[in-house]
């Protein structure tokens, strides 16, 4: 498909905007200034003042002597990017994808827009119109490539339209400054009587390269087309979102389930035949009084599943305060994955963590008590019990080691070790007696000692020997003493987990 | 008369068989279905455990606690074994995952959910419950009141999911809903081939109460993955000394 692109640029945009707000200034000659290393420069003029041969980047006092009437006025630090990204927004009313051109431009991607303004000059003609009964002046021009619009907009006739694929022609005439170039690269075209763009568009390449470095090569193929240019919208384009308005104001919980049960049906409909699911979705109320009203929710797995996805957003429409009503809804899939059908029928009743029953009912238990109350675990390669274990933050993510079976391992683990009285025989037998809670246990069995190191890169402290021990009741406990016997510790013994 | 007496017999099996779907208990798919239990299935109606039911166990103390977990993780496991996921809720989980693999599960197909209050329990247990994916579902919850147990009892019936409920510490014990309820207390194990050290883990199995069935008191060993009666276990050990031979 072929792209249009219309570039339009503000030739003075700063005073056009002081203009505004001093219509005494329309006529007069002024510029803005701002203090650079101890001087004052100029940096915006507008017509008038540009016309008695004031530029910007000469200092005011230059500017005074060429017009001793000359207005300076004080300049704003980023007026011109908070104008334009103004003028941005203004403009999607064209297109739903504008970007800011820095400095003082404007680049619209027209593809498939300007039929319906019937062609492309009454389009590009009434955006020029537009802009400057809104008091701006403004060029503009239209092409197949950014490259080419923005050259034509500065250096060509106002209203250039390149039709399709002529924009390499249309280039031809220009001045090499037209292919956006540095100021360097510029005078050493001057210097060697490039003074056209058709002067070394047909040189070899090789030798372009040699002397100009990639730069230039880079941007004769951007206006020519030949390389893809990318620009970054001012609003993202948000594909994935549906709008219901309302003829009346909403105020009932009922209403505003029926409204999110339809932008359901719509979502997820188009989501369906695309082969994708939402992982993270927003539903907004637009109210009367101007406030907006929104809840999100998210899922561990793509869905379009339009139940279940309500069953998640209904307990959180009570946290919608319709206040004098809503007069719009929308909903927004932030998150949007590949999601196919087939793989859904082939786990679907196995079961297993692919289940797509299961990724449901963690969403459910996810949007009310959080996700961070649901854990799964994998073996991670660490001896010390409480490192032996690590969280896994998907469902689908495997072990990358077995589950070590051999050492005994209590069922219970105390999450903090707790003190217990012991005597023992030293130095390393397991207890005779321990008492823990103020009960006495005798041990009648015991396992051990199995020594588990203190990992001394990750923590600091002494080792353990644990014990496996079963009381004269058959109750069986894991107790470790912390470090080496010596005789002038009284705490070194603690209980940390019951075994079943 | 004995033909009779016969047929008789036979008409009333038939007319109990007929009683128990009216009073809400479905029999499982496969009929005997003993988790590797033994002859604790003879407690059960119709001789099979049940499955798609909310059992409920008492715990006295953390040891207690302990062989309650170990005795559900053996049942668990056993419901696991084609491949399917359980979840273990809790609002003051001291429960360790490495301990599971002794009892025959993959901890990493359990799904632990910590709750950090016990305001939202009982709806994420009933939540989980009507989950037809997993295939059973652990719960520590301390209380446990009639209405709570009759709401879980009706989404297991739903959904087939089999509830375990371990109550550590009750302050009372209420008439519940459950089909079951079980006291699992711990005992001493025995040395194997005098050997020294702790033996198989050892439990004392309580049924106190079963709808429908014989409750009943056994003793117990998990061994090699597996539930023995403890009465067997020299025999057990004379077998594996006959294999290694």
């Amino acid at each position: 498909m072929i792209k249009r692109f219309v570039s339009i640029w503000f030739p003075y945009l700063a005073t056009d905007w002081f203009s505004l707000r001093h219509p005494q200034l329309c006529r007069l000659p002024f510029v803005l200034s701002t203090a650079s290393h101890g001087r004052m420069l100029v940096t915006a003029t507008n017509a008038p003042a540009e016309a008695q041969g004031i530029h910007t980047g000469m200092t005011v006092a230059d500017a005074r002597a060429i017009l001793p009437s000359l207005q300076v006025m004080d300049d704003k630090p980023g007026l011109a990017e908070q104008l334009l990204h103004r003028l941005a927004e203004w403009c999607i009313r064209y297109t739903p994808c504008v970007s800011l051109d820095l400095p003082g431009g404007l680049v619209l991607d027209a593809t498939g827009c300007s039929h319906l303004w019937k062609g492309d000059l009454p389009y590009v003609t009434l955006i020029v119109q537009r802009l400057k009964d809104r008091g701006y002046q403004a060029r503009a021009a239209m092409a197949d490539t950014i490259g080419a619009a923005w050259a034509l907009a500065r250096y060509g006739k106002d209203l250039t339209i390149a039709e399709n694929s002529r924009h390499g022609e249309a280039l031809l005439s220009l001045p090499p400054a037209s292919l956006r170039l540095d100021a360097i690269t510029i005078e050493q075209l001057h210097k060697l009587g490039l003074r056209r763009v058709s002067d070394f568009v047909s040189m070899p390449r090789a030798s372009l390269m040699r002397r100009f470095g990639h730069t230039l090569l880079n941007r004769l193929d951007q206006a020519m087309g030949t390389v893809d240019e990318l620009i970054q919208p001012v609003l993202p384009v948000e594909p994935y979102q549906e709008r219901l308005p309302c003829l009346e104001p909403i105020v009932t919980a009922t209403g505003i389930e029926i409204a999110l049960q339809r932008l359901l049906d719509s979502i997820c409909h188009r989501l369906q035949q695309e082969q994708k699911g939402l992982r993270l979705a927003r539903f907004y109320g637009y109210r009367m009084d101007g406030k907006t009203e929104m809840v999100e929710i998210g899922t561990v797995r793509a869905s379009n599943h339009v139940e279940h996805l309500f069953r998640l957003f209904s307990p959180k429409i009570t946290a919608m305060a319709p206040g004098p009503g809503v007069e719009l809804f929308m909903l927004e899939a932030l998150k949007v994955e590949d999601h196919f059908p087939a793989q859904e029928k082939l786990w679907e009743g196995g079961g297993g963590l692919g289940d797509i029953r299961l990724a449901e009912l963690l969403d459910r238990l996810g949007g009310r008590i959080g996700t961070h109350s649901i854990h799964r675990y994998l073996p991670d390669e660490h001896y010390w019990p409480e490192r032996s274990v690590r969280a896994a933050p998907s469902l689908q993510e495997k072990a990358a080691t077995g589950w070590k079976a051999g050492k005994p391992r209590p069922l219970q683990l105390l999450s903090r070790p707790e003190p217990v009285e012991v005597t023992a025989p030293i130095p390393d037998y397991p207890p005779m007696l321990f008492r823990y809670k103020n009960v006495l246990h005798t041990v009648k069995k015991a396992d051990g000692p199995e020594r588990i190191e203190q990992e001394w890169w990750l923590q600091e402290g002494e080792h353990r020997d644990y014990y496996a021990v079963e009381d004269e009741e058959g109750r069986r406990y894991w107790l470790f003493r912390s470090g080496h016997y010596t005789g002038d510790r009284s705490q070194q013994w603690f209980l940390h987990g019951f075994f079943a | 008369m004995l033909c009779m007496s016969n047929s008789k017999a036979a008409i009333l099996a038939r007319l109990q068989k007929e009683i128990l779907p009216l009073q809400g208990y479905k029999p499982a798919g496969n009929e005997g279905m003993d988790m590797g239990l033994g002859l604790v299935r003879n407690a059960f109606p119709n001789k099979s455990f049940p499955l798609g039911a909310v059992h409920e166990f008492i715990a006295a103390n953390a040891e207690d606690a302990a062989a309650s977990g170990g005795f559900i993780s053996g049942l668990v496991s056993h419901l696991m074994k084609t491949g399917g996921t359980a979840a273990w809720i809790s609002a003051s989980r001291t429960l360790f995952p490495y301990g599971l693999v002794q009892f025959g599960i993959e901890p990493d197909r359990m799904l632990f959910i910590d709750l950090p209050k016990e305001k939202e329990l009982l709806w994420t247990i009933e939540e989980a419950l009507k989950c037809s994916a997993l295939s059973a579902v652990v719960a520590e919850l301390p209380r446990l009141d009639f209405t709570a147990s009759r709401r879980l009892q009706l989404a297991v019936e739903q959904s087939g999911v089999t509830a375990f409920l371990l109550r550590s510490n009750p302050k009372q014990l209420q008439t519940t809903a459950c089909v079951t309820r079980w006291k699992i207390t711990p005992m001493a194990s025995e040395a194997v081939d005098d050997l020294p050290g702790i033996g198989f883990p050892r439990w004392k199995i309580e049924l106190l109460k079963v709808r429908n069935g014989k409750p009943g008191s056994w003793q117990l060993m998990w061994i090699d993955g597996g539930f023995q009666p403890v009465r067997r276990t020299a025999l057990i050990v004379e077998e594996k000394k006959i294999k290694t031979a």
